[in-house]
C-alpha cells in the first residue's frame, strides 16, 4: 500500500509541478495577479506531495519491505537503523527523490519569501522551478522508479554496499544536492531577468543570498565527501580529482564566481550580463555534474547504474536547460544594458580579476574531466587524466587567485589606491615569507607546498589587515575599535571568516602535501615500526563484532620517546551478508595533526601490512572549508535582516507578516 | 583613462589569465595524461620504457603469489597475459578472476605497477576492462555488471 500510495503522491506532485509551471508563464505573459497568485501554492503543493513520496520510501526502508525492488537491492533488516534511513538515498531511484524533494523545499521557500518580488519576476522564477521540477519527476517516473514490486517478496534483502555505511556518507548527498540543487534558483532568477528582458540591482540583491545557502552547502557537501574518502577509503588521500569529485568542484566553483559579480552587480550595477551568464553556468555544470554522476559514463563509486535510457534521458534534460538557457542569453543579451564603469584598478577590477581565475580553474577542471570522455568517443583512445594534469593547471592558477584574494576587500570601489594598498600588505607579506622561510629552516621543502603555505598565510594575515582596517585597530582607542566591529555589517565579518578559511585550507594543503610522512611495512606480532617520532608496536590480532560485520583489528601500541600514548586498532571489515570487506583505517589526533594507520589482509603467517602516515595539521584543510560555510552563514544573516526587515515591518502594521 | 583604454586594460588582462591557464593546459596534457592499455595491445605495441601507462583486464587464475609487501600476478585479457609486479598493499577487492586496472611502467616484459586501482564493490568492474574484455570475446553481458 505504502508504496503504491508514495507512487501516486509522486505522480500528484508532477501534476502540480507542471501546473506551477504552466500558471506562472502564463499569468506573467498575460500580467494577471489572479493566474500568477496559483504558483506559490503550487509550489507548497509539490513539496507536500514529494515530501509524502519521500517518507513513504522512507518508511519502506525502515520496515524493509523487501517486496520493493530498490529497498531488496539496497537493504537488509539486520542493517543499523542509521544506514537503512541512509539506505533511502544511498541508489540511483533514492537519490534522484532526494533531488527532487530539495528541489521542491528549495521552489516552497521562493514562494514564501517572495512576497516582495515584483510579481512578474516572481512568476516567472517559479515557473522555471515549476520546469526543473516537472521534469526531473517525470524523469523519475518513467525511468526510475523507487517503488517497483517484486513479484515474488524475498525474505531478506541484498544489503548496503558496505563502503557506504558511514556517517559521513549519510550526510554527503543531501549537504551536496541542497548545494547543487540551490543553484537552481539563482538559475531561475537569470532565466526570468532574461524572459522580462530587465535587471537591475535588486535582482542581484535577490540572488545572493539564494547563492550563498548554495554555496554554503556545496562547502558543505564538497567537504564532508573529502573527509569521507580520507578515513573511509584507507589511502589517506583527501581528494582524488576523481570525476565524480570535479563535478561537484565546477559548480562550487562557478558559484564562487557568482557570489562574487552578483555583489559588484548588487553595488556598483556592473557586470550585469557576465553576472546573469554566471548564474545560468553554475547551474548548467550542477547539472551536468548529474549527467555524469547519474548516467553512468563514468565509473566510480558514486555511479550506481547504467542503464542507457536514464542516460540518454537525463542528456536530453540537460541539452533542455543549458541549450534553452544560452539560447535565450543569446537572443536576449542586447537588451540587457551594461552598467557602471570603473577603473582597471578598483574593486570592481579585483573582483572581476577574481572572476577570471575562478572561470579558467573551471575551464581547466571541465577540459579534464571531459577531454578523455571525448577523447574515447573520437578516437576510441582511452586514457586517464589524473591527479598531475589537475596539480599542474589548477594549482598554479589557484595560488595566484588566492595570493591577490587580500587585495580585494582593500581597494576601493570605483577607483582604488594600488600603493595604499600595497603598503597595508605589507607586514601581512613579510609575515607570510618570515614564517615560511622559518619553517623552511626547521623542516626543509620542495617548491610547491613552501610556496602554497607562505601564500596561505599571506591570505590570512591579508583578511584579517582588512578586518582590523576597518576597526582601525590600535590606530583610536580599543573601546572605539569594539564599537566599530558592531557597527560593521555581518557581511563584513562573513567576507573576512571565508578569507581566513580559504588560508586555513591552503596551509593544510600544503602540509600535507610537503610534510607527510608514510610508511609501509609488513610486521609481525612483537615487532616494532618507526614514523616521524611514534614508535608502533604490533602487539596483537582481535576481533570484534559489530552490528552486522565483524573487525578484525591489529592492535598497536602507539610510544612517543618511550611513553606508551594508547592503541589503535585498524582492521579489515567483514560484512557477512555481503561476503565483502572494507579496510577500516583508525585515525588519532594530536592537536591538528594526525596519525593514521590503516592494515592489508593478514599473511597466514600472522604478519600484516602496515600503511602508516603521519599528515601534519591535516585538520586545517576541512576546518577551513567550516570557516568558508561559517563565513556564508554570517554573511547571510546579514542579508536576511537588510532586505526583510523593512518591508516585513511596514506589513506587521497591516497584519499580513509571514510567520517566521 | 577613458572608456576605450579601460576597456582594453580588461580585455587585456582577461587575455592574460586565459593565455596562461590554456599554457597550463596543453602542457599538462603533453606531460600528464595516461593512456590505457589491453595486454593484447601491450604485445601487440610495447610502449618505451619508463612511459607510464595504465593496463587493464582479469587477474590470472592461480598466478597471485606474495612474498611480504612485494605482489606478483597476472593479468589477462583472455588472449594474452602480462606479469605486474607490485609493492604495497592491495584494494580490498583484488581478487583471482577479477576484473583490475594498474598503473605503472613496462620494463623487460613486466608491468611495474605504481598503483592498483580499487574496486568499490563486487559487481563494479572497470570500464576499461570490460571493453578490453569485449575485444576478446572473453566478455559475457550481465557478467559483473550490476543489474
Amino acid at each position: 500500500m505504502i508504496a503504491e500510495l508514495s507512487h501516486a503522491a509522486l505522480a500528484v506532485a508532477f501534476a502540480l509541478a507542471a501546473a506551477q509551471a504552466f500558471f506562472s508563464f502564463w499569468g506573467a505573459s498575460q500580467n494577471d495577479l489572479r493566474l500568477m497568485a496559483v504558483p506559490p501554492m503550487a509550489a507548497f503543493g509539490v513539496l507536500a506531495f514529494t515530501a509524502a513520496s519521500f517518507a513513504g520510501l522512507t518508511y519502506l526502508y525502515v520496515t524493509s519491505d523487501f517486496s520493493v525492488a530498490n529497498v531488496y537491492s539496497n537493504s537488509h533488516s539486520a542493517k543499523p537503523l542509521l544506514y537503512k534511513l541512509t539506505g533511502v538515498w544511498s541508489n540511483h531511484e533514492g537519490s534522484m527523490l532526494l533531488w527532487a524533494l530539495v528541489l521542491a523545499i528549495f521552489s516552497a521557500l521562493i514562494g514564501f519569501f517572495a512576497g516582495n518580488l515584483p510579481p512578474r519576476l516572481r512568476a516567472n522564477v517559479l515557473g522555471v522551478q515549476g520546469l526543473i521540477a516537472a521534469i526531473f519527476i517525470l524523469f523519475i517516473l518513467t525511468t526510475s522508479n523507487p517503488f517497483l514490486r517484486l513479484e515474488i517478496a524475498p525474505a531478506q534483502g541484498q544489503g548496503l554496499n558496505p563502503v557506504l555505511q558511514d556517517i559521513g556518507l549519510a550526510l554527503h548527498p543531501p549537504l551536496l544536492y541542497l548545494g547543487y540543487v540551490g543553484c537552481s534558483i539563482s538559475f531561475s532568477f537569470a532565466v526570468a531577468a532574461l524572459l522580462e528582458g530587465r535587471i537591475d540591482a535588486a535582482w542581484a540583491r535577490w540572488v545572493r543570498p539564494w547563492t550563498l545557502v548554495a554555496w554554503l552547502f556545496l562547502t558543505l557537501g564538497i567537504a564532508m565527501g573529502s573527509y569521507w574518502a580520507y578515513y573511509e577509503l584507507g589511502w589517506g588521500g583527501y581528494w582524488f580529482w576523481d570525476p565524480v569529485e570535479n563535478a561537484s568542484m565546477m559548480p562550487w566553483l562557478a558559484a564562487t564566481a557568482l557570489l562574487h559579480s552578483a555583489l559588484v552587480m548588487e553595488k556598483r550595477d556592473a557586470l550585469k550580463i557576465w553576472t546573469v551568464l554566471l548564474a545560468l553556468l553554475t547551474f548548467s555544470l550542477s547539472l551536468l555534474g548529474t549527467f555524469l554522476v547519474r548516467s553512468g559514463v563514468l565509473t566510480s563509486v558514486h555511479t550506481f547504474a547504467s542503464d542507457p535510457t536514464r542516460g540518454v534521458f537525463i542528456l536530453c534534460i540537460l541539452v533542455f536547460f543549458v541549450g534553452g538557457s544560452l539560447a535565450l542569453f543569446a537572443l536576449r543579451v542586447s537588451e540587457l544594458k551594461p552598467g557602471g564603469i570603473f577603473a582597471p584598478v578598483s574593486r570592481e577590477g579585483a573582483l572581476l580579476l577574481n572572476n577570471l581565475f575562478l572561470s579558467a580553474i573551471c575551464a581547466t577542471v571541465f577540459v579534464g574531466t571531459l577531454y578523455p570522455l571525448l577523447l574515447e568517443s573520437l578516437t576510441g583512445e582511452k586514457i586517464s587524466v589524473g591527479a598531475p594534469f589537475f596539480n599542474a593547471t589548477v594549482g598554479p592558477l589557484a595560488l595566484l587567485l588566492v595570493a591577490l584574494m587580500p587585495t580585494g576587500p582593500l581597494l576601493a570601489w570605483k577607483r582604488g589606491d594600488a600603493a595604499g594598498v600595497a603598503q597595508k600588505l605589507a607586514l601581512g607579506a613579510g609575515v607570510a615569507l618570515v614564517l615560511a622561510i622559518a619553517v623552511f629552516a626547521i623542516n626543509g621543502a620542495p617548491f610547491y607546498p613552501m610556496i602554497s603555505l607562505a601564500i596561505g598565510i599571506f591570505a590570512i594575515a591579508g583578511a584579517v589587515t582588512e578586518y582590523a582596517t576597518r576597526v582601525a585597530l590600535f590606530r583610536v582607542p580599543f573601546a572605539e575599535t569594539l564599537s566599530r566591529a558592531r557597527g560593521l555589517p555581518r557581511s563584513s565579518f562573513g567576507t573576512l571568516l571565508a578569507h581566513f578559511g580559504i588560508g586555513i585550507s591552503l596551509i593544510g594543503i600544503a602540509a600535507e602535501g610537503g610534510w607527510s610522512v608514510e610508511k609501509i611495512a609488513a610486521v609481525k606480532p612483537g615487532e616494532t615500526v618507526r614514523i616521524a617520532d611514534f614508535d608502533l608496536r604490533f602487539r596483537q590480532w582481535i576481533e570484534r563484532k559489530g552490528e552486522n560485520y565483524r573487525d578484525l583489528a591489529a592492535v598497536f601500541e602507539i610510544r612517543r620517546d618511550g611513553i606508551l600514548i594508547g592503541e589503535l586498532g585498524p582492521a579489515k571489515r567483514i560484512f557477512v551478508m555481503r561476503g565483502q570487506q572494507t579496510t577500516e583505517a583508525d585515525i588519532r589526533s594530536f592537536g591538528l595533526s594526525q596519525l593514521y594507520l590503516s592494515i592489508g589482509d593478514p599473511s597466514p603467517d600472522q604478519s600484516v601490512a602496515l600503511r602508516a602516515y603521519w599528515k601534519p595539521y591535516v585538520l586545517l584543510i576541512w576546518l577551513g572549508a567550516v570557516a568558508m560555510a561559517l563565513g556564508a552563514g554570517a554573511s547571510l544573516s546579514d542579508r536576511r535582516l537588510r532586505i526583510g526587515v523593512p518591508k516585513a515591518a511596514a506589513k506587521k502594521k497591516l497584519g499580513l507578516a509571514p510567520a517566521e | 583613462m577613458t572608456r576605450k583604454q579601460r576597456r582594453l586594460t580588461l580585455i587585456a588582462v582577461a587575455g592574460v589569465v586565459l593565455a596562461l591557464a590554456t599554457a597550463l593546459t596543453l602542457s599538462a596534457i603533453r606531460d600528464s595524461i595516461v593512456f590505457f592499455a589491453s595486454p593484447s595491445e601491450l604485445s601487440l605495441n610495447p610502449p618505451p620504457p619508463g612511459k607510464r601507462l595504465r593496463i587493464g583486464g582479469l587477474v590470472k587464475e592461480g598466478s597471485i603469489v606474495k612474498e611480504g609487501l612485494l605482489i606478483r600476478f597476472d593479468v589477462t585479457d583472455g588472449a594474452k597475459s602480462i606479469p605486474v609486479r607490485y609493492q604495497g598493499m592491495l584494494p580490498d577487492l583484488f581478487r583471482e578472476k577479477q576484473g583490475v586496472v594498474a598503473e605503472g611502467t613496462l620494463e623487460d616484459g613486466v608491468f611495474i605497477a605504481r598503483t592498483i586501482l580499487a574496486k568499490h564493490d563486487e559487481y563494479y568492474m572497470p570500464r576499461e576492462v570490460v571493453d578490453a574484455l569485449k575485444d576478446k570475446g572473453v566478455w559475457k553481458h550481465n557478467e559483473g555488471v550490476k543489474k
